[in-house]
């Protein structure tokens, strides 16, 4: 008699609502000499508040220099700390060379409940420019300053501001057993607080946020081949969509979140279909004998941006929702791929091939110009902060895949770093 | 008797159970298969040396000697064309097939880095489908066939240079009874 035990394979796979996970380090790499200067002083804190562990003046100054529109002024070289308006000495920080001034405190309002107060000024004017008073608990301080950086950011630049957004992305690393695990995380926009919302033992990749921020689309091959799931980020529980033959992947939600973009060989090879959330049907979008795949839809919700081998390279075409014939957006060099629309619809963003290296690209729809932002060997994943000030995207530093930032016009630059493990495939969610 | 028990899909915490297909553990038939002797598992043949000198008892697709112990086929860059070396060792793997109508094999194409992700998972399936198309055509049956896409997402070699490259643009024949 003879037993034959055979472990064909043991899938970890765990769904989760939320789970802390190793913080990410930002390191800005490359700022702009036209930055405005802006000194954000340390908010005061009421006696009876208590203990307050989150510098919410830190957090504001950190999120305005990230974006590279602003020079902070070094704690060190805040001298006098005002705590209110009457306090100010405008000349000083004249003085220093600032055009503008934070100042705020934390207090307790006589309900109990904290709340966090902040005023601007305009250091040349000697005015305030704006300034709000929000209600918020201990847990909350964070958000309330990135609230506050939103603020102060949409007042003097005119854009919004996306602080308050949040990133998602796959992991990977090699586990104890010498496996390779694989995980999708959310974070804040500026790294910090990462969760772990899925880990698997399969690969998991292409993470796609809805429309409206509360669910994300990924793929999984946890059933041996490739799946889309949609998982509530509130929650931590999910639906798979029905998966055929073949690939199952690039899950693309329209602005509206009623339609899903993505790429099914069911029929052959890679094209690209359309899955109708209200109906349920799948629809077959583009028609090549090529590679069709990684969709993207305009602003608009009128055009999906894809990739398609059928001009024997990789690149760019862009097709009606409802068909038809697809035209070739990408001209400039033999690589183009992985498309996405700048919030405004104006411009695309692409993985580039400029000799050997793959870099990203930014083409600009109405001149046909492109420009190389990054400069890697390969880089890959670019997502746009829905704002569009910045573009995430992943890089390798050394031998180790992670993610990095640069902006639209390609001037700031910053890495960052997660503990052990490759980063990569970011997404940037849209505004809350 | 002969038991088999096969451990298949232990899934933690909320996920469902899943059937097996198509997973094979590593490359090249690492599985361990039981004890030498006139052994082959379910479906196989066996082998016996008739001429003296060097034996080999396993099974076939073991066996060093044979084209049968080929199971990764590596790729061009960019490329899903199947090199004319490899020609005899799917030939060898398609009249296996052929021969053994109950045996089911998985392609499981794969890329290297280069390129981005689903691109290459397509790229990946267009490799596992030349193979399809060459096993097809000497006679293996579609539905002894699977084919399993991965992409870049599952390397072979963790570098970044042309040397673990060339040993990720691959596609791994997976007999996953075996």
């Amino acid at each position: 008699m003879q037993h034959l035990i055979k472990l064909a394979f043991l899938i970890l796979l765990s769904v989760t609502c939320y789970a802390q996970a190793a913080p990410l380090q930002i390191e800005i790499t490359q700022g702009v000499a036209s930055a405005q200067p802006i000194a954000v002083v340390p908010f005061s804190v009421g006696a009876n508040v208590g203990v307050v562990n989150v510098d919410v003046a830190a957090i504001i100054a950190g999120d305005l220099s990230r974006s590279g529109r602003f020079k902070t002024l070094a704690r060190t070289d805040i001298l006098n700390r005002p705590l209110t308006a009457d306090q100010v000495n405008f000349r000083s920080w004249q003085a220093l060379g600032q055009d503008n001034l934070v100042i705020g405190s934390i207090s307790k309002e006589p309900n109990g409940q904290l709340s966090v107060q902040f005023q601007l000024f305009d250091v040349y004017k000697g005015e305030q420019l704006t300034g709000f008073k929000i209600p918020t608990d201990a847990k909350n301080l964070r958000g309330v300053a990135h609230r506050i950086s939103d603020l102060i950011y949409e007042k003097l630049t005119g854009q919004k501001g996306a602080f308050s957004t949040r990133i998602a992305y796959v992991t990977s690393r090699v586990n104890i057993a010498g496996k390779i695990e694989y995980k999708i995380q959310v974070a804040d926009a500026d790294g910090y607080g990462p969760r772990t919302i899925v880990t698997s033992s399969e690969p998991l990749m292409s993470p796609a946020w809805t429309s409206k921020g509360d669910k994300i689309s990924y793929v999984s091959y946890e059933r041996g081949r490739s799946s889309i799931y949609t998982q509530t980020l509130s929650t931590g529980q999910r639906t798979k969509l029905r998966s055929f033959k073949g690939i199952n992947g690039a899950p693309a939600w329209s602005p509206d979140d009623s339609q899903m973009a993505l790429t099914l060989s069911k029929d052959g090879n890679a094209n690209i279909y359309i899955y109708n959330v209200i109906t349920g049907a799948f629809r077959r979008l583009t028609n090549s004998y090529a590679i069709d795949t990684e969709p993207s839809w305009s602003p608009d919700g009128r055009q999906i941006l894809f990739t398609s081998g059928r001009g024997g390279k990789p690149q760019l075409y862009q097709i009606s929702v409802n068909g038809g014939r697809a035209s070739r957006v990408t001209r400039e060099g033999g690589y183009n791929a992985r498309g996405r629309y700048a919030p405004d619809g104006k411009s695309i963003v692409m993985v580039h091939r400029v000799g050997k290296k793959y870099q990203i690209g930014s083409l600009n729809l109405k001149t046909g110009f492109t420009s190389v932002l990054t400069k890697g060997n390969l880089d890959e994943s670019p997502t746009f902060a829905p704002n569009g000030s910045m573009i995430l995207y992943s890089t390798k530093d050394g031998l180790k895949s992670i993610l990095a930032a640069v902006s639209s016009d390609g001037k700031v630059k910053q890495k960052f770093r997660l503990q052990g493990g490759e980063v990569r495939e970011p997404a940037w969610s849209p505004f809350k | 008797m002969k038991k088999l028990i096969n451990i298949v899909s232990l899934m933690l915490l909320s996920a469902v159970m899943v059937g097996c297909s198509s997973f094979g553990g590593g490359d090249n038939g690492t599985a361990s298969n039981g004890t030498a002797g006139t052994n082959g598992a379910a479906n196989g043949a066996t082998t016996t040396g008739i001429d003296g000198g060097a034996t080999f008892s396993g099974h076939v697709l073991d066996d060093p000697s044979s084209p049968l112990s080929t199971k990764v086929i590596y790729f061009e860059f960019d490329s899903s064309a199947i090199a004319p070396e490899y020609e005899a060792v799917v030939a060898a793997h398609a009249a296996y097939l052929a021969a053994n109508s109950t045996v089911s094999i998985v392609l499981e194409g794969h890329t290297d880095e280069r390129g981005t992700r689903e691109y290459n998972v397509a790229l990946s399936e267009n490799r596992a489908k030349s193979v399809l198309d060459l096993l097809s055509l000497q006679g293996v049956t579609g539905s002894q066939v699977d084919i399993t896409a991965y992409g870049e997402e599952k390397p072979a070699a963790l570098g970044h240079d042309e040397q673990s490259w060339q040993l990720n643009r691959r596609v791994e024949l997976v007999y996953p009874a075996h």
